[in-house]
């Protein structure tokens, strides 16, 4: 099964309860990660990352490989762990203070926190020369105050995936591009007998995406970050946002039993599109892979378009709502972890990335690289973007993101209004 | 004082006379009885400390801090992060569903535990083929029950749904996990599947040890099987029962594996326990400070209900011990 290795939802989905146990273990285990050097004297350069699925699994060790046979005085120690084994061992070192060389991160509160605690390197002048090369939206999850502190590798974004088929049966001739359109759709298949929408409500962060979405629209994506800076979410957009929601949540479009619906399992969201039970779900560049792997696929069915715009709101269609992987530095490490992460975001690896790993481009020059047509459509919307939102739980300080989901899951089960999600959000803020 | 003390409570040990020049030896022997009992215990009296008083300790100290798992604890806020407890409609969600689910476990749970061993204690053809049936979902691991259940019981698809329909009985299914006011009953409609097996295995043993006079007395006597089951087999099984009462109690305060593979809480938090609870704040949001003053309350009552559970239900078992050791003191 190839790319699944990007989705970090995936992840989180499948492994949260397998992934529990080996998190409790590994998080106590013993770490060594001050670098030093090996019997030949080489500089050794630790690279924690989460690649524990084929085929980043053997393309990751190559690329170590490919920067040793250059630069024989170093040596590359890849670290590799299971994503939420990684999350639980990064929170015991970073609260040590003793962070690996080179470590993967999803940027914003997280990265920030490390950060404020002085631990992250700054790249922004190791990664000077190569600023131009690189699709911005990848990049702005790791700028703080004007300064870069992680190379990405990987990028995506949320879109609506959805099976033309299905649509074509309920009369719905285009893609919706505004909200009323949408709320059409969902009626015409509702009419049509068929599950509109496939949502995972076990699991709360893709109901996440709807709410998340609404805001940007609405509020623009300037008036999401003045109310993260701010800790404020109680404005209007953000009550509106919530009450679109209830609008579509009114509508029952989602399949039954969608509350108890995890994502990636057999009986999921995603396996609820891969058989084509539902129409379209809202979620990142992997869920064609996901579709495939818990469903069948649908393939030449599936089709994506961007979330719909709100009449009147501020933000522009063509905002985007996503996040990647991207690799930080810790501070005082050696100058080679910041030349090997040079060397492996160069136009010809990131090809490599692109090609075989199933990676949407981080670097522009290695676009043509690309060949899978889901996946283009999502390079697309990204390199057309006019403003960009990383994901919410990543944004925003771990308990403030998990508030998040948690309201907006409360207001899809219909125990919270519009108004108490915007103040629960608020008021945890606050408190951070 | 001290030598009074020496005499009187070694009576039995001391052959020797205890009198004059003769108790500077008990003393000596005294003290070194008792570097002998200290060298002995202070490696587990040293791992205890280390492994369970410590931990404690330092979650209580925790929990009156805002803190959120970086660097060290610093903002002091002294009991409000019990303040907030009392005051989270999720954590007295959380009292009330562990009450429900003590309720079901002693009122439905161990009376179905202790009709099935009775069962299976008769004479029957391939009970040791039933004995091991009922026993293996205890075996099984709960992350394996909870997947297995979430196929079982999903709507539409899923095997109990699919079952009811090839019955006839379409009307009885439903959303089972999917749905806040199910979702607890069909929980506890696995936690029995899993945990029943053990009461009963427990139950077995202790019928085992009953003396088949008794029974066979009784019949004589006329006494009908209700009577012998009312007034041989359930006095009898007493500290059985209570045992496992205890064990099915502890169980339900501290659920947490079945219900985070089958439903993480959810939806909207219906089927969410303390532990669930715990682990949220803890581990997702990072509210360690939070999270610390819920074990405590999880610890708390935990212990409450022990020792209240030894004291007054487990005393007559108990007794038996209490007594020798008086005597021998």
């Amino acid at each position: 099964m190839p790319a699944s290795d990007f989705s970090r939802r995936r992840f989180l989905g499948a492994a949260s309860a397998a992934g529990l146990g080996a998190a409790a273990l590994t998080a106590c285990g013993g770490s060594d990660s001050g670098s030093g050097k090996d019997s030949s004297g080489r500089t050794i350069v630790e690279w924690w990352n989460i690649q524990t699925t084929e085929p980043s699994k053997t393309i990751w060790p190559e690329r170590a490989k490919a920067f040793e046979a250059k630069n024989p005085d170093v040596r590359i120690k890849l670290v590799t762990l299971e994503n939420d084994a990684y999350k639980s061992k990064m929170t015991a070192l970073t609260s040590s203070g003793k962070l690996p060389d080179i470590y993967h991160t999803w940027g914003g509160g997280v990265l920030k926190q490390q950060i404020d605690a002085g631990l992250v390197e700054d790249l922004t002048g190791p990664m000077e020369s190569m600023a131009d090369t690189l699709v911005p939206a990848s990049v702005k999850a790791y700028q703080f105050d004007g300064k870069t502190y992680a190379m990405p590798f990987d990028i995506g974004a949320v879109g609506f995936w959805y099976n033309k088929a299905l649509f074509k049966k309920a009369g719905i001739g285009a893609p919706p591009t505004t909200w009323a359109e949408y709320l059409d759709a969902v009626k015409k298949l509702k009419a049509a007998g068929i599950a509109p929408i496939a949502l995972a409500g076990k699991e709360k962060w893709p109901g996440m995406y709807y709410w998340a979405y609404l805001s940007m629209r609405i509020a623009g994506v300037d008036g999401l970050q003045k109310a993260a800076d701010e800790k404020d979410f109680t404005g209007d957009a953000f009550v509106k946002a919530g009450e679109r929601l209830k609008e579509l949540v009114a509508l029952e479009p989602f399949q039954k039993g969608f509350l108890g619906a995890a994502y990636s399992t057999p009986n999921g969201e995603a396996a609820a599109m891969g058989n084509g039970k539902a129409a379209m779900e809202l979620m990142g560049q992997w869920a064609p892979t996901v579709q495939a792997d818990a469903g069948k696929g649908i393939g030449k069915d599936l089709g994506f378009f961007s979330f719909p715009a709100v009449d009147g709101g501020a933000g522009a269609l063509t905002d985007v709502f996503g996040g990647g992987g991207g690799y930080a530095v810790r501070k005082g490490a050696p100058q080679a972890a910041a030349d090997f992460l040079k060397f492996f975001m160069t136009a010809e690896s990131d090809r490599i990335l692109v090609e075989k790993a199933n990676m949407i481009p981080v670097v522009k020059d290695a676009a043509s690289a690309l060949t899978d047509p889901n996946l283009t459509a999502v390079s697309d919307m990204l390199a057309k973007s006019t403003g960009f939102q990383l994901y919410l739980d990543q944004a925003y300080p771990p308990a403030v993101g998990q508030e998040v989901n948690d309201s907006v899951a409360a207001l899809i089960a219909g125990s919270k209004s519009p108004d108490q999600v915007a103040r629960s959000v608020t008021q945890v803020f606050k408190s951070q | 004082m001290t030598s009074t003390y020496v005499k009187d409570a070694r009576p039995a040990v001391d052959q020797e006379p205890a009198a004059g020049p003769a108790n500077r030896r008990p003393r000596a022997r005294r003290v070194k009885d008792w570097l002998t009992a200290v060298s002995f215990t202070l490696p587990a009296l040293l791992l205890f400390g280390a492994l369970v008083l410590a931990p404690i300790l330092y979650a209580l100290y925790v929990s009156l801090f805002n803190w959120g798992g970086f660097g060290s604890p610093e903002d002091y806020t002294g009991l409000d992060n019990y303040t907030r407890l009392i005051d989270d409609p999720v954590f007295l969600g959380d009292l009330w569903r562990g009450l429900l689910l003590v309720l079901f476990s002693i009122v439905v749970q161990l009376p179905f535990a202790l009709a099935m061993a009775v069962a299976l204690n008769q004479k029957l053809r391939g009970r040791a083929v039933y004995r091991m049936l009922f026993f293996a979902p205890y075996v099984l691991s709960e992350v394996i029950t909870g997947v297995l259940f979430s196929m079982i019981f999903a709507p539409d698809d899923g095997l109990a749904d699919r079952f009811l329909g090839s019955i006839g009985l379409d009307g009885l299914g439903g959303l089972w996990f999917a749905d806040q006011d199910t979702v607890l009953p069909t929980l506890f409609l696995v936690m029995t599947w899993k945990y029943f097996g053990f009461h009963m295995m427990l139950y077995l043993a202790g019928l085992q040890n009953i003396p088949h006079e008794l029974y066979e007395a009784a019949r004589i006597d006329g006494a009908s099987a209700w009577h012998r089951f009312r007034y041989i087999t359930l006095p009898l099984l007493g500290p059985t029962v209570r045992i496992s009462a205890f064990l099915s109690v502890i169980g339900a305060i501290q659920l947490f594996d079945l219900v985070w593979v089958i439903s993480q809480g959810g939806p909207d938090h219906a089927s969410e326990t303390m532990a669930i609870t715990l682990f949220q704040f803890g581990f997702k949001r990072y509210q360690i400070g939070y999270a610390s003053a819920i074990s405590i309350a999880l610890f708390l009552i935990s212990l409450v209900f022990a020792l209240a559970y030894q004291r007054f239900v487990l005393r007559r078992d108990t007794e038996g011990a209490l007594t020798n050791m008086r005597a021998n003191r």
